[in-house]
């Protein structure tokens, strides 16, 4: 009740690739995601924070459809990709999450080799006509996963064999060997050391350059560094959303001041 | 700092003392272990005893005793026209060459310089098996040109006369057995000094067909293991795209409503069904309505799928359950679709689970004889081998358990020793499933 009056500062005019609208979720009878409405620019990074809990992974999860895979969540409101309702009974899920990729909280490789989790998107897509154009999918791809010199003598040998700082920055290059112009990073450097974090935000600053970035982050020296746009959630709300410059300097909401303050959390 | 006063340490013995409760707590693990060795040593025990039982019992059955007889294959006899025409060479039937082979047996005792009491040449009709006439007269059908040649053949004995030189046949049990006569066996004992009679391994036990109650020296299991292997096609042909393919569907893509939760716990329930019951319904589904061939390996077959399904359908479940949702959710993200990320993603994680319940099913369905009772390949001789696929599949066959079964309900002792020898045959089909089930396994998991 509280956040409503201020839904309309959420929209921005400008160069819009994801717009969600009333965006309501339960798991079950839980409440998870509660009246959302957010506009998320191209060629932007958008940091989501808040506290453990109050449904950032969940929201999302919905911006590609993930949520769909569990059965007892439920979805209302509109979310739109360049105009379009993805969640229309026409929308093949799947060609929505070629368009918008996503790396989860937790590494998830899959139990094949280096090579192979890479090319795996790329091939169902038919990204690659050649063996070698494939190789050089693979190579840009782990290159921009600031992972192709630990792994570039080892391809073969199985993703799930990496250390889960290493596994999580696979599954980042996975992620953009689809080349998708969204792309959703739940939490993508909380297993990385500061060296690895730098080089995946580097990668964020580039894919910036064609790419929507939404990054889910607990770090908000993170979410300061990489992000232009922050939204800030709390207990299932979206409490503030606008530049990150003036999220973290002069927040409007009590709640977004604590905090990015370290009060609550 | 914390506000709680913290309450005094208790004071702690040395390390290399153990205290109370450890010493407790070692006991308890101490006898834990101890009730699990025991465990293992009385399955151990069992499993040696059942296997020397099974050894001691059936090896005889890989053994048979042969006797090396020249037969004179008197024309007089064999083709009184001497036109050697294979129609008139038919009408001779096996009764016309057991004399030949009588006379031949005594001619072999004469040579071997045997001094016996017997001398007639009926006295020697106990000493061979009835089917070593019908192996001359198929020699002499084949070879017609050899008529009033002597030709050395390896004739079977009779069985009294093998159960003698193994033991199962003893001197005391002659006196009430009218087949047979002590003088024979004291004939046998010099035959075997003279080298003439011998024991040796037979693979017509492996290879061959099931005899009639007289015959047990002849019978053999080969055509009834043809009947498994063709059963087993049909089983696995059936049983694994639709166990695989119904587990699929419920695992991945049905939705979870109170249809599939019944369908489920159907399917649990039916693997719990006794097996006699899946034939009695083979037999009113297979045979009365829909009047496929009695006896046949493609309704047992049928039949055994039935059984088998559940079990491949529940442990083909538990395997795909047991794919972390991880996996699904990363092949889902990168643009799978649901397909191809259960075809590429979750199978091959799950196959070698899959692989093993449906061995594990496959060997249930190997063993199983009570469904077979009751669509009548129990009882059936099996004499004939097929000739062909068609005919494997639809002639009337028998299975191997059920021809186990079959002799162990003969009366001649020497069928009880066939009885084991065949469970060791079958023995070693489960074992040779269940190492080729590892095998699998291990090849399936070394990819990862
Ligand atoms: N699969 C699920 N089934 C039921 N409830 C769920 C499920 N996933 C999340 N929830 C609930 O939804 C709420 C939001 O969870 P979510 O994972 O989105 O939090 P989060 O903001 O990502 O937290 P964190 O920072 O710890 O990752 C939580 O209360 C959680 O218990
Ligand atoms: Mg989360």
């Amino acid at each position: 009740m509280y956040d409503l009056p201020q839904t309309d500062s959420h929209v921005i005019h400008e160069d819009l690739k994801v717009r969600a609208r009333d965006v309501q979720v339960y798991y079950g009878a839980t409440h998870a995601i509660k009246d959302v409405s957010v506009d998320i620019a191209d060629k932007t990074v958008t940091a989501f924070i808040g506290p453990s809990g109050c449904g950032k992974s969940t929201f999302l999860r919905c911006i590609n459809r993930m949520n769909d895979t569990i059965d007892v969540a439920r979805i209302e409101g509109d979310i739109l990709l360049d105009g379009e309702d993805i969640y229309d009974p026409a929308v093949d899920p799947v060609q929505l999450r070629a368009r918008v990729g996503m790396v989860f909280q937790k590494p998830n490789p899959f139990p094949k080799s280096i090579y192979d989790n890479v090319a795996y998107g790329p091939k169902i897509h038919g990204m690659a006509k050649t063996k070698s154009d494939l190789d050089d999918i693979v190579e840009r791809a782990l290159r921009r996963g600031a992972i192709w010199e630990e792994v570039k003598d080892r391809l073969l040998e199985p993703g799930t064999g990496l250390s889960g700082g290493q596994q999580q920055r696979l599954c980042i290059a996975r992620a953009v060997a689809t080349e998708p112009e969204v792309l959703l990073m739940d939490e993508p450097c909380s297993a990385l050391d500061p060296i690895a974090t730098a080089q995946v935000e580097e990668l964020i600053d580039e894919l910036r350059q064609n790419y929507s970035v939404v990054i889910v982050t607990h770090s908000m020296q993170q979410a300061a560094r990489v992000s232009q746009k922050t939204a800030f959630f709390h207990l299932g709300n979206l409490v503030e959303y606008g530049d990150t410059g003036q999220i973290f300097t002069n927040p409007q909401d009590p709640r977004t001041e604590s905090y990015i303050t370290g009060r609550i959390g | 700092m914390t506000d709680a006063t913290a309450p005094a340490a208790p004071a702690r013995g040395s390390l290399k003392a153990a205290d109370e409760r450890t010493r407790k707590r070692n006991a308890a693990e101490k006898r834990f272990r101890l009730y699990g060795l025991t465990a293992v040593g009385i399955g151990l025990i069992l499993l040696v005893t059942l296997l020397s039982a099974i050894v001691s019992n059936g090896v005889g059955a890989f053994q048979q005793t042969f006797i090396s007889v020249n037969v004179f294959l008197d024309p007089e006899r064999l083709d009184k026209q001497g036109n050697r025409d294979p129609a008139d060479l038919r009408k001779v039937s096996t009764f016309g060459y057991t004399p030949l082979i009588q006379n031949a047996m005594l001619a072999t005792v004469a040579d071997a310089g045997v001094q016996t009491p017997l001398t007639k040449g009926t006295d020697m009709r106990p000493m061979f098996s009835a089917g070593a006439a019908a192996q001359v007269r198929n020699f002499v059908l084949e070879n017609p040109d050899r008529i009033g040649d002597t030709v050395a053949f390896r004739i079977l004995a009779a069985s009294r006369v093998d159960g003698y030189l193994k033991g199962r046949v003893q001197r005391e049990d002659v006196a009430r057995d009218k087949n047979i006569d002590a003088e024979h066996l004291d004939l046998t004992d010099a035959l075997v000094e003279a080298g003439v009679v011998e024991k040796t391994f037979n693979l017509a036990f492996i290879t061959g067909s099931d005899a009639s109650e007289s015959r047990a020296e002849q019978a053999g299991i080969g055509v009834a293991m043809i009947g498994s292997f063709f059963m087993m096609l049909v089983v696995l042909g059936l049983s694994l795209p639709i166990g695989v393919a119904a587990s699929i569907y419920l695992e991945e893509f049905a939705p979870k409503n109170r249809f599939t939760d019944l369908i489920e716990v159907n399917i649990s329930n039916l693997a719990a069904v006794p097996s006699i019951v899946f034939g009695i319904l083979g037999l009113a589904v297979f045979i009365q309505f829909a009047h496929l061939p009695q006896s046949a390996p493609l309704v047992g077959g049928l039949v055994l799928t039935l059984m088998t399904l559940p079990t491949i359908i529940i442990s083909t479940r538990a395997s795909l359950k047991a794919v972390p949702p991880s996996i699904r959710d990363a092949a889902l993200g990168v643009g799978a679709s649901k397909m191809q990320t259960v075809f590429h993603h979750v199978l091959p994680l799950a196959m070698p689970g899959i692989l093993t319940g449906t061995i594990i099913g496959l060997a249930q369905a190997l063993g199983e004889t009570a469904p077979l009772l009751l669509i009548g390949m129990v009882g059936f001789i099996a004499s004939n081998y097929p000739d062909g696929l068609a005919s494997g599949f639809l002639d009337p066959n028998s299975a191997m358990p059920a021809q186990i079964y079959e002799w162990a309900k003969r009366a001649d002792p020497a069928y009880y020793e066939r009885a084991w020898g065949g469970i060791i045959i079958l023995l070693v089909f489960l074992l040779t499933m269940n190492f080729i089930a590892i095998l699998l396994r291990r090849r399936f998991e070394r990819r990862w």
